[in-house]
């Protein structure tokens, strides 16, 4: 991995992928300001992977999984980690191509390296949504996710999204030749003020690793997880029509409350205080939610084609 | 005769669904160009990770022209069924013709099906094969509604002959066929024509794609071996994944890798296991060491730099990934120093079935019936006990937890960490088998002791519950169950009683579900329990009867008739369908092992009928006696003096049957020598004498050999007797004393099997 294309910084790759997605047509979208899994919960693929019309985004996406903390020790596991996400409607012909182009653009040229599509099937129980595809693995390593949505909140795709996962990091790791995520320069290593991903997220792991595994008060989660669910279900109960006589259905704020659902039973499973029962039961009822936002918005404007 | 060529050109198919969808090509492309009229020579499927292709080699032109004469009704017949019949065929009254049949004048139809090409017949067929294919899984894409099992991006389809190849024309959801097709993604990524399959083989081949997986395959094993021969190394053999890492690849490229020092103390199986299952790894073993050092990955890809970089991310990869392996197996063995308590605790929470409890609840009861089973088999019973309460408890260890398939080769290592015994340690590994037909069964007595609980507790509780397998649906692989623990008691040669064990087992599972309050125990004397209240308040704990749990199960811990039981159930508040009777429940489940046993046996060359015959005698839930007397009789019953001594009995048994029902009174005692006639007479007493003793101290002594060999001898005797000798005689005196010497030699026969039920 010497080539001159080499990007030197974990911020580098980021830029490189904003600009090759942004050259292929897709809207360069920002995060959701709010506590997510995936970058899939983002209602720019949720939402809007349903009904007929065509759309193009990438962004990056922080992504939170408390049971994956490991207070900063580990060399490969975070709780606070970032994704980065494409999502193309109606998916391309040359889907894999565009996606092949994103290596290069990073400085994974295929002809060096051995880049395979291996069988993944993607499914999320707690979205209510699956697709079929594979993981691409570079050299053995998976680098990203590569997905055509079937169904998404109960609701056949049609037209089909192709979805392209990235985990940043750890693909970062790799082109950069990093061994321990936070030794891992975050901007250019020549900078004045060089940061290395240590620098800026070591203390951070270790205080939600604290938190997320023995202090968050369970009482609370599990109140705050009640009150996500029955606002979710107020909202979508609401009468469309206004005070003022305006149609306005409100999909988008139920669906935060869904997100939030479904970030707090993460942050009780790992508490450890959900059996393996009362998971499942958990996981139902947070794709509940997630389908009725669905069965919401595709009656609105922005699922029209 | 032409030839075809078909390849479905796709992205990446998953490896494992490629043979079979060869399969599947070849057969609806053929199956359909056979009915459709078209015959051909041979034909051959091939796959890619990108393509599916079809080769048929001497195809008709065209199918045949074919006619067909129908008759049709009268002439004379209703205006109705004469349009009935040309709506049939198709035709109008002009085209059909009068002719004189024996009934008289009937009309008659001509219909010609002119023949097709093979081209039209090819392009139908393709497209229905498209649109049907049986993908274990498919997917649409875009905005298109054609399912394929990942987008399909091109259709070959080409007929060839001495005259060249033409494209058959058809077009699928917008993808028409051509004569075009690609190679290898990276290394030669331009379209190219071909004329037919030797010409696209060998194209293929220059654009760095080898087509056929077979081919593939022998290139991977020779490549890996080679490179492991070079170090002195040798790969670990493993078909499986030699099939799927050729599904993965165009052009295989094996390279060779190194695994680092720090990891080489991980348990072999934890190496071979990460690698194969997360990285597609073969594995090489130092034979000098015994441990495996090395792998081999397997690129798509060959590079400038000779596979350098690769390599060097794959290693990367390995050491991440076993640096997890091997903080999974520092904690887990701090775990198991510590006692593995927390484990134990943790499989609490752990369902096993929500009818059957936890998987402690399961343990617990494993535990208590391997106690039971250790002295039968040969095993100390704390030691059998032990290894019961150990034996799972690597459910909950990490490692398991990543790898479930190390499941019992976890429990071994970690049972020798917390200090057991060697003994205990390998009842944990081995409690599992055996799991197939041709798996190994364990023989180390503790070992067999907590398979066969393992087993019978899966068995019984789901008899408990009423489970059973049905027809080909066997969820909870039952059959298996069934079959391990025939293998078990026959290998280990285990004189186990198992309706004892059985009875016992389904007995402490019912109790242990009471104390959990999922069912009630009705008390023995229910029947003389008046009145709801008495019958409340005979319970020993406090169950609700109002509230009953959903899976709620009655039990009738009963020694009165089922029936009763039944009826007076449903006469009362309870649901008569919700009685479960643990005799009833015991018998159907032996019964069912009879009936594997059967199975079993007959794949041992021994005939269900002479299995019944033994299976209807005293001991038969003691598999080892059944077995035993089994192989024997079959073995009589190869002999001359065997098959006619069957013959015999069974006539002395008729002509006894025959009397004892005209005379309303049973033959059995009071044979004396000194009425008897003949010679034969007398020789048969004098054969009786001495078989008797013999089969009755034989039998005693279990050796059915023996006991075969004594009332072999009484062949000859036999059927001198019924040869000189008339049974039902007018002396009413010498009648009774030949009919009651005819029930010593059933009696003698009764010993040995039910003879009855053999048949010829």
């Amino acid at each position: 991995m010497t080539s001159p294309n080499r990007p030197r910084s974990f911020q580098e790759i980021i830029l490189r992928l904003q600009n090759y997605w942004a050259a292929q047509g897709c809207a360069v979208l920002q995060p959701y300001d709010m506590e997510v899994g995936a970058g899939t919960f983002h209602p720019a693929t949720t939402l809007r992977a349903l009904g007929g019309r065509s759309w193009a985004a990438a962004y990056v996406q922080p992504s939170r999984r408390p049971t994956d903390g490991r207070y900063g020790e580990n060399p490969n596991r975070l709780q606070h980690y970032y994704q980065y996400q494409v999502i193309i409607k109606p998916s391309p012909a040359n889907l894999q191509d565009l996606y092949l182009g994103s290596l290069r653009a990073i400085g994974l040229d295929p002809l060096v390296h051995d880049v395979r599509f291996v069988e993944d099937d993607w499914e999320s129980p707690t979205l209510g949504a699956w697709g079929l595809g594979w993981e691409v693995w570079c050299d053995g390593m998976e680098v990203s996710q590569f997905t055509y949505f079937q169904q998404v909140g109960g609701h056949d795709c049609r037209p089909v999204s192709g979805e392209l996962t990235y985990g940043l990091e750890r693909l970062a790791m790799y082109v950069l030749g990093i061994e321990h995520v936070m030794d891992m320069p975050f901007n250019d290593p020549d900078a004045p003020i060089p940061l290395t991903y240590g620098d800026i997220f070591r203390q951070t792991e270790r205080e939600y690793s604290r938190w997320n595994f023995e202090v968050a008060d369970t009482d609370t989660l599990f109140q705050h997880f009640k009150d996500a669910e029955a606002e979710c279900a107020r909202i979508l109960a609401a009468d469309p029509v206004d005070g003022a006589g305006r149609t306005i259905p409100m999909a988008h704020p139920a669906y935060d409350q869904a997100i939030k659902a479904s970030h707090i039973f993460n942050l009780l499973d790992a508490r450890g205080v959900i059996s393996v029962t009362e998971r499942q039961a958990y996981i139902g009822r947070v794709r509940a939610l997630a389908k009725a936002c669905a069965d919401l918005f595709v009656t609105t404007d922005a699922a029209q084609a | 005769m032409p030839d075809l060529l078909i390849e479905l050109f796709s992205e990446e198919i998953p490896a494992r669904m490629q043979a079979r969808a060869r399969e599947d090509l070849k057969k609806l492309v053929t199956d359909g160009l056979v009915s459709a009229g078209l015959t051909y020579a041979s034909a051959g499927a091939f796959s890619t990770p990108r393509r599916l292709t079809l080769a048929v080699e001497g195809l008709t032109a065209g199918s045949p022209t074919t006619r067909e004469e129908r008759k049709g009704p009268r002439t004379d017949a209703p205006e109705a069924a004469l349009e009935g019949f040309l709506r049939s065929t198709g035709l109008t009254r002009d085209q059909l013709t009068a002719r004189d049949d024996k009934k008289g004048a009937v009309w008659f139809a001509v219909i010609e099906r002119p023949g097709r090409p093979a081209a039209d017949i090819v392009a139908e067929v393709l497209e229905a094969t498209v649109r049907n294919f049986p993908w274990p899984k498919s997917m649409r894409w875009g905005a298109g509604s054609l399912r394929w099992v990942r987008p399909l991006h091109s259709i070959l389809c080409l007929l060839s002959d001495e005259a060249g190849a033409t494209v058959v024309p058809l077009t699928v959801e917008g993808i028409a066929a051509g004569n075009t097709t690609r190679g290898h993604r990276f290394l030669s990524p331009d379209a190219f024509t071909v004329t037919g399959f030797d010409d696209y083989a060998a194209k293929l081949r220059r654009a760095h794609v080898i087509l056929d997986s077979a081919e593939r395959e022998e290139a991977i094993r020779q490549g890996a071996e080679n490179l492991a021969f070079a170090r002195g190394w040798e790969i670990v053999a493993d078909n499986a994944l030699l099939s799927e890492v050729a599904g993965l690849v165009e052009w295989p490229v094996p390279l060779m890798g190194v695994i680092e020092d720090r990891f080489l103390d991980l348990p072999p199986e934890v190496l071979q296991t990460s690698m194969k299952e997360h990285q597609k790894f073969f594995s090489a073993r130092n034979p000098r060491t015994g441990r495996i050092e090395g792998f081999v990955t397997v690129a798509n890809i060959e590079t400038p730099d000779d596979g350098a970089t690769i390599l060097a991310g794959n290693q990367r990869v390995l050491a991440a990934r076993l640096s997890d392996a091997a903080f999974f197996w520092e904690n887990d063995l701090r775990e198991a120093k510590a006692g593995m308590a927390a484990w134990a605790e943790g499989l609490k929470s752990v369902t096993f079935h929500n009818k059957l409890g936890s998987q402690a609840d399961r343990i617990a009861r494993i535990a208590a019936l391997a106690r039971e089973i250790a002295p039968l088999v040969g095993a100390d019973a704390d030691q059998a006990e032990q290894a019961a309460k150990l034996a799972k408890l690597d459910l909950r260890s990490a490692m398991v937890g990543e790898f479930p398939e190390l499941q019992g080769t976890m429990g071994r290592y970690y049972a020798l960490a917390a200090g057991q015994l060697e003994a205990v340690a390998d009842a944990a590994r081995d409690h599992y088998s055996p799991l197939g037909p041709s798996d190994d069964v364990p023989t180390a007595p503790v070992s067999v002791a907590v398979a066969l609980a393992d087993k019978i507790d899966t068995l019984t509780g789901f008899w408990a519950i009423d489970e059973k397998p049905t027809g080909s649906k066997d969820p909870y692989a039952l059959r298996r169950a069934a079959l391990g623990i025939i293998r078990l008691a026959l290998e280990s040669k285990s004189r186990v009683k198992l309706s004892y064990l059985v009875n016992a087992a389904m007995q402490r599972l019912y109790e242990l579900a009471a104390q959990r309050n999922a069912i009630a125990i009705l008390p023995s004397n229910f029947s003389e329990l008046a009145d709801n209240e008495t019958l409340e308040a005979s319970f020993a704990k406090d169950f609700d009867f109002a509230a009953p749990a959903d899976n709620l199960v009655w039990f009738v811990l009963l020694t009165q008739p089922i029936v009763a039981a039944k009826t007076w159930v449903s006469g009362w508040k309870l649901n008569a369908s919700r009685v479960y009777p643990l005799p009833e429940r015991v018998a159907d489940l032996l019964s069912f092992l009879h009936d594997r046993l059967k199975v079993y046996l007959r794949d041992q060359g021994i005939r269900h009928d002479i299995i019944d015959a033994v299976l209807a005698q005293p001991g038969n839930d003691d598999l080892v006696l059944v077995v035993n007397r089994a192989t024997a009789l079959n073995t009589m019953l190869q002999t001359e003096d065997g098959k006619n001594l069957t013959q015999g009995l069974k006539r002395a048994g008729n002509i006894l049957t025959q009397a004892e029902d005209k005379d309303g009174v049973e033959y059995s005692f009071g044979a004396d020598v000194k009425f008897a006639e003949t010679d034969e007479e007398r020789a048969l007493f004098a054969a009786l004498d001495t078989a008797e003793p013999a089969i009755k101290q034989a039998i005693a002594a279990e050796d059915f050999p023996a006991a075969m060999t004594a009332i072999a001898a009484l062949r000859a005797p036999i059927d001198a007797f019924f040869e000189a000798v008339q049974v039902n005689t007018d002396n009413q005196i010498v009648r009774r004393n030949r009919l009651n010497l005819l029930h010593r030699i059933r009696a003698a026969g009764q010993q040995i099997a039910d003879l009855t039920r053999v048949e010829g």
